[in-house]
């Protein structure tokens, strides 16, 4: 099951600064998806669609919250297929009369290692606010910028596209001393969280096969296997 | 050929067709390995009503004690075989594999750097050699291997001597780590047996051996269609074997066993494939009378008891010698006969050898494919049985102890084209298909650790 995986990914690859620590939270954050709006991908090429011979490699996707108050970002989560670079761009609501301006947050994620084999292609993905280049507070709008160099690959996408923002904080857990206190000067990863999500996808993944026995009260008198 | 092999040609070639003309003619992986596991179902069933024998049934009491009275001398049996036929051989699954395409993939007509030039279509990422000396790197010059430095001009004392004294200890402290990093430069043949089961983390508790008893009470019980593919299987390959048909009886003992262990479905939570269902006779669609069929999932195919036969030199006593082919088979064998991208299922592995071969030996490639000989259509079986029956026993045992200690099957393909480029000079010769079989048709005079370290390490690229 390739949702692991996808997760995974979003935990370790941030940066080559991030460090996989067992750091704590304060509790456990729940998150809330936002309702968006997915425009349709815009391809960016030179020249005349129908005239040229070449496939678009990049790619632009708008996204919008038409009935969503400016929110905190929590984390994006997609499925990929088959784009090999991710470059995201967010529009923020400022104070007083500055207009909003885009804002660079992800540049040129690496999704697929090798952009002419398969490997990443079509992974899970997760995001989050600490892998941003800026701070993700009072969104109003994401631009997904797609590229994918290769020329093997007749179309490329993110799929099944959620945002979310921070849910409200769930109390009923309690940890040990040591495990609730943040590092000092170190933004809190939602590492736990994801953690306990992945072992509750591993357990539901499991074959749901009788261990030891293969018969039913002792008849094992089978007609013909079945297609479904 | 005889006409069930050529019932399953027609079968595959029916596959093909579909899977080429169809115009969502890039099935996605998953769908063209539906339909294959669909047909293996229709033809397992078909043999059921034409020759009207039940999928599964319970032995009467007589037949019951027989059975338990002749479980050590089941060779002997000579039953009538001629009707059943192997579910399917590794050409037909080579022909789904060279079939596979991705949708989104670009498989245009003209040819270009994208074009695959072997049979194997998937862009998959395989190692290069500089990645694989990487990853192999115990096999280099300046290691010793047995296999290589424990021939009789070496003086024992520069390398094997010291090696199984190494060996000894890592035994000693029961320490499975280290098992698996000593068995990469190869395993002394006296400590072979205790170092895999030490990998495989296979003790012979009490109750293994009641859970193998319990397997051979349900064999005795309850008779199965499968098990009359294993007696085919088995008189077929490893009956016919210099080296393997002593093991015969054993061969059975493992088998029977292995179709009634449903703990075998585990497996499934990691290989693509899914385990075939059926219902209790006259419960069709009733969940709670579900069943998998056979109880482990695993229909075997062609050559499947050749997995079996090598561990026999080990291991005697049965239910050790089950445990370990049950855990080689949950960790390595699956992959050999399922579809999925893993770096060490078999369309890697495929993939793999065409692009060493392609890559390092471009005209041997170019002249074979010139020929109509394609490399994989010879290579493919030696990988698909992980050499056994190809090699001789003691090479194959060095290599088995690699696959054990890189905890990868991809020194398979390495093998392949080493063997190729062993034999390069005659095969540049050959005219003809038949021809380059017959080149590559004895593999039992090899050496596998020169061949593997010459063409990781010493030729030039």
């Amino acid at each position: 099951m390739r949702l692991g995986w996808g997760c995974q990914e979003g935990l370790v690859v941030g940066g080559p600064e991030q460090r996989l620590r067992l750091v704590a939270l304060g509790g456990i954050m729940s998150r809330v998806s936002v309702p968006c709006h997915v425009k349709g991908t815009v391809a960016l090429q030179v020249g005349d669609v129908r005239t040229s011979h070449g496939r678009p490699g990049v790619l632009v996707i708008d996204v919008t919250f038409p009935s969503v108050a400016p929110f905190e970002l929590q984390e994006i989560t997609f499925k990929n297929y088959y784009t090999a670079f991710l470059s995201i761009r967010v529009r923020q609501h400022t104070s007083m009369h500055t207009p909003a301006k885009w804002v660079t947050c992800l540049r040129d994620h690496c999704l697929m290692p090798n952009p002419h084999s398969e490997e990443g292609a079509q992974d899970y993905v997760s995001l989050f606010k600490h892998q941003m280049l800026c701070d993700m507070a009072r969104v109003l709008e994401l631009r997904l910028i797609l590229r994918q160099p290769s020329p093997l690959w007749l179309s490329f996408t993110v799929e099944e596209l959620q945002i979310y923002q921070q849910g409200p904080k769930s109390p009923s857990m309690t940890f040990p001393k040591w495990l609730s206190h943040p590092v000092p000067c170190e933004q809190p990863v939602p590492l736990l969280e994801q953690m306990w999500a992945l072992t509750e996808m591993i357990r539901a993944s499991h074959t749901s096969a009788r261990i030891g026995r293969f018969d039913v009260d002792g008849c094992y008198d089978l007609n013909l296997l079945s297609y479904t | 050929m005889s006409q069930e092999e050529s019932d399953i040609s027609l079968i595959i070639a029916q596959i093909v067709q579909k899977l080429k003309g169809s115009n969502l003619y890039a099935q996605l992986e998953r769908q063209a390995w539906g339909s294959w596991e669909k047909r293996i179902l229709k033809s397992l069933n078909s043999m059921c009503t034409e020759l009207s024998i039940p999928l599964a049934r319970k032995r009467p009491v007589g037949e019951q004690k027989e059975l338990l009275n002749k479980w050590n001398e089941m060779g002997t049996d000579e039953p009538d075989l001629s009707l059943f036929r192997p579910v399917y051989a590794p050409k037909d699954f080579l022909e789904v594999l060279i079939n596979l395409r991705n949708p989104n993939y670009e498989n245009g007509d003209s040819l270009s750097f994208r074009t695959h030039l072997g049979l194997i279509q998937v862009p998959l990422k395989v190692k290069d050699i500089p990645e694989l000396k990487e990853c192999f790197i115990e096999l280099g010059l300046n290691t010793g291997q047995l296999g290589i430095d424990d021939s009789t001009q070496v003086p024992p004392e520069l390398f094997e001597n010291e090696h199984v004294r190494i060996g000894q200890k890592v035994l000693a402290e029961q320490d499975s780590a280290a098992a698996q990093q000593y068995v990469r430069q190869g395993s002394p043949t006296a400590l072979r047996a205790e170092l895999w089961a030490l990998i495989l983390n296979i003790s012979s508790q009490p109750e293994d051996i009641l859970y193998y008893e319990q397997l051979k009470t349900n064999v005795i019980q309850h008779d199965l269609l499968v098990d009359s593919l294993i007696y085919k299987d088995v008189k077929l390959t490893a009956s016919n074997d210099d080296y393997y048909f002593v093991f015969e009886d054993y061969l059975y003992q493992v088998l029977l066993c292995f179709s009634r262990d449903t703990s075998v479905l585990s497996h499934f939570a990691y290989n693509s494939a899914s385990p075939p269902k059926s219902y209790i006779r006259g419960k069709l669609g009733l969940e709670e009378y579900a069943v998998f069929y056979p109880p482990n999932g695993v229909i075997p195919f062609h050559g499947f008891s050749m997995y079996v036969a090598p561990l026999c030199f080990l291991y005697h006593e049965p239910s050790k010698l089950y445990q370990i082919f049950r855990e080689m088979y949950v960790r390595f064998f699956f992959r050999l006969h399922s579809i999925s991208s893993h770096p060490s299922g078999i369309v890697s592995l495929c993939l793999l050898f065409e692009t060493l071969l392609q890559t390092y030996l471009p005209q041997l490639f170019y002249h074979l494919r010139e020929i109509g000989a394609q490399p994989l259509r010879i290579s493919f079986k030696w990988m698909v049985r992980a050499f056994s029956g190809y090699l001789a026993t003691d090479q194959l045992l060095l290599l088995w102890d690699r696959i054990l200690g890189y905890n990868s099957l991809e020194i398979l393909a390495v093998l392949a084209a080493a063997v190729f480029a062993f034999r390069a000079v005659n095969l540049m010769e050959v005219t003809s298909l038949a021809a380059a079989e017959a080149v590559l048709a004895d593999l039992s005079t090899l050496k596998v650790m020169p061949l593997l370290q010459i063409f990781l390490f010493a030729t030039v690229t």
